[in-house]
């Protein structure tokens, strides 16, 4: 089931993206709130959907709805074929060394759940150290603190500095006894992007698991597992163009056949008799009950759409954008205005830094920064983020949080500023 | 379509401006309950000292965006002074004014708010009353009113405890 090739050749010229033509695929991006035209700046929430990915799963129940692993009937087997086929492909995008490794879940929560519960269970016991670091959404960190009250398992932090940066000068300490070290690959309230690599090494060498939480990563840049070097890797499909309802874990297969199922029912078995169940090989043996094959489906179309515009092409643009969004927000709004994150670097160039904007503007509280914006069409996330040990390091109780992606352009990040100059008016006290 | 005027009305913006009855109390004697809102991390500290049934001072602590500042605010000027009967009354009809049950969320936006003063006993508190026409605001107007709601039910608790004559809990 490929089916976005034929939409985007004419939105990439020679590795740039041709971003009016990209916009013009995603039906979302085409209508109006309260009469402007929208402004979607919150893609680290969840990301708009190309009609390419909408088509894909429209034709799949039109077309060739059934259940999977199931039946030798025509149908079922052109959907067995394309949850199959879409296990590959993510297995190609995420550079898996095979598609056994690649187990279909909910999400990235769900993924992480499901190496807390699985592998936790069987491989951590009292006194055992889980290595997260500060910059955690509350999914690679509440698994593992459920994990801690149960089992007497130590959670340990690596600490970021007052911009929320990781902070690791204390590292070989930290890494005292630690049996799985659970690192985000990019924030997503500062845009920090974690040395996933370097950390996997030092982890490694004290005998560690490596979870990369890669949900902020894999949408926007070059994902490769191996050179990662991690154990397990976890994304989320909704973030990266697909629809809601799926994501993934990845993980080292020889890891993933020592571990116990997480969720038990039909799919996930050998064998079953009245005295007891045999479970069946990875990857099946994570994948209890029917699966969400509709947007299995749609995520594979999300994929072939990012594959053909270029995921290196997609960072670049990306990169180009957030530069022109950190000067023009230092331009307009000077010391009103303050960024959570890494800054512009001292020759105006941005490095080491994803499109995610944590905003602090004046005295405005983000709630009603987002309100004022809304009103504008423009659409930004207001909140903690779900890292509140983060936000607590960076003084704060909630942040305005805008986020790029491949969609979005100057003319937003424009409409963004403006926005902003009329939220400052309608706060002047 | 719901404007911003709907929300931020003059009223809310001056008690966000000049939130009244800001502060702590000594606890004990006086209770204190706190209160978060799990989305935007807004958090509320409501501080009760209760003499004789009525609430005889009220202090609001906490940080949050400008409905929940103000909404508390404005909850504090409105039950200070009032029996914990009064004060849960006046609570009770903010939450019914609060609750979306009755509203369509698209399409209705250009009804007419019945937010003429007095329309209801709730006076100054009836500006609020736009915050429903945004249902991602309810919770951040209601906020400080379910943390009075907690340290009213503490005070009741205290005072049964004093009274010593309660069977041990
Ligand atoms: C860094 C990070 N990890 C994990 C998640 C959880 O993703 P999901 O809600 O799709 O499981 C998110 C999404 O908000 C995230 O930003």
């Amino acid at each position: 089931m490929s089916t976005a090739a034929t939409v985007t050749s004419e939105a990439t010229t020679s590795g740039t993206l041709d971003v009016a033509a990209i916009k013009a695929e995603f039906p979302l991006l085409q209508r109006e709130v309260h009469g402007r035209p929208i402004v979607y700046l919150d893609s680290g929430a969840t990301s708009q959907k190309p009609q390419s990915v909408l088509d894909a799963m429209d034709r799949y129940y039109a077309e060739i709805n059934a259940n999977v692993h199931r039946g030798a009937y025509h149908i079922a087997e052109r959907a067995t074929t394309a949850v199959e086929s879409a296990r590959a492909a993510l297995g190609r995008f995420l550079g898996a060394p095979s598609a056994e490794e690649v187990v279909f879940t909910k999400n990235a929560t769900e993924s992480i759940n499901l190496v807390a519960h699985s592998w936790g269970r069987t491989n951590l016991t009292e006194g055992d150290v889980v290595l997260l670091t500060m910059l955690e959404h509350h999914a690679n960190i509440v698994p593992w603190q459920q994990l801690a009250a149960e089992r007497g398992v130590e959670v340990r932090w690596i600490p970021v500095d007052a911009n929320g940066r990781l902070d690791l000068s204390d590292l070989d300490a930290l890494l005292d006894g630690v049996r799985l070290l659970a690192v985000t690959a990019a924030s997503n309230v500062t845009g920090d992007l974690p040395p996933v690599r370097r950390l996997a090494d030092a982890a490694h060498a004290v005998g560690a698991t490596v979870l990369v939480d890669a949900s902020q990563w894999v949408p926007h840049q070059p994902t490769d597992v191996t050179a990662w070097d991690a154990d397990f890797v976890a994304v989320t499909g909704h973030k990266m163009l697909g629809p809601t309802g799926i994501g993934a874990l990845w993980g080292r297969r020889e890891l993933l056949d020592a571990m116990p199922p997480f969720l038990g029912g039909g799919s996930m078995i050998q064998n079953v008799t009245v005295d007891g169940f045999t479970p069946a090989d990875v990857p099946t043996r994570f994948e209890a009950g029917t699966q969400p094959i509709a947007e299995i489906v749609g995520w594979h179309a999300a994929i072939d759409y990012l594959s053909a515009l270029g995921i290196d092409a997609i960072a670049a643009h990306e990169r180009d954008l957030t530069g022109y969004a950190l000067r023009t927000l230092a331009d307009r709004f000077g010391d009103d205005l303050a960024i959570h994150g890494p800054a512009l670097a001292a020759d105006g160039t941005v490095e080491d830094r994803g499109g995610t904007l944590s905003l602090a503007y004046r005295d405005v509280h983000p709630h009603d920064l987002s309100q004022v914006l809304d009103q504008h069409g423009v659409c930004v996330r207001a909140g903690h983020h779900c890292a509140k040990p983060l936000m607590k390091v960076l003084g704060v109780n909630a942040t305005a949080r805008a986020s790029l992606y491949l969609y979005n352009d100057e003319s937003d990040v424009d409409a963004l500023a403006d926005a902003l100059a009329d939220a400052g008016d309608f706060f002047a006290f | 379509m719901a404007g911003l005027e709907d929300l931020y009305r003059e009223i809310i913006l001056d008690h966000y401006r000049n939130p009244r009855n800001r502060g702590e109390l000594e606890v004990p004697p006086a209770t204190m309950a706190e209160g978060f809102n799990p989305l935007c991390g807004d958090e509320i500290q409501v501080y009760l000292q209760v003499d004789d049934g009525a609430i005889s001072d009220v202090r609001i602590g906490g940080q949050g965006c400008s409905i929940s500042q103000s909404s508390a605010s404005m909850m504090s000027t409105a039950v200070a002074g009032k029996s914990l009967d009064e004060a849960r009354d006046v609570l009770r009809q903010f939450k019914e004014m609060m609750s979306i049950h009755e509203h369509g969320l698209e399409g209705d936006d250009d009804a007419p708010a019945d937010d003429r003063p007095g329309a209801s006993g709730l006076g100054d508190l009836e500006a609020l009353r736009g915050v429903v026409k945004f249902p991602v605001r309810i919770k951040c107007a209601t906020l400080g009113w379910n943390t009075l709601d907690q340290a009213i039910g503490q005070s009741l608790d205290q005072s049964l405890d004093q009274a010593g004559d309660g069977p041990a809990a």
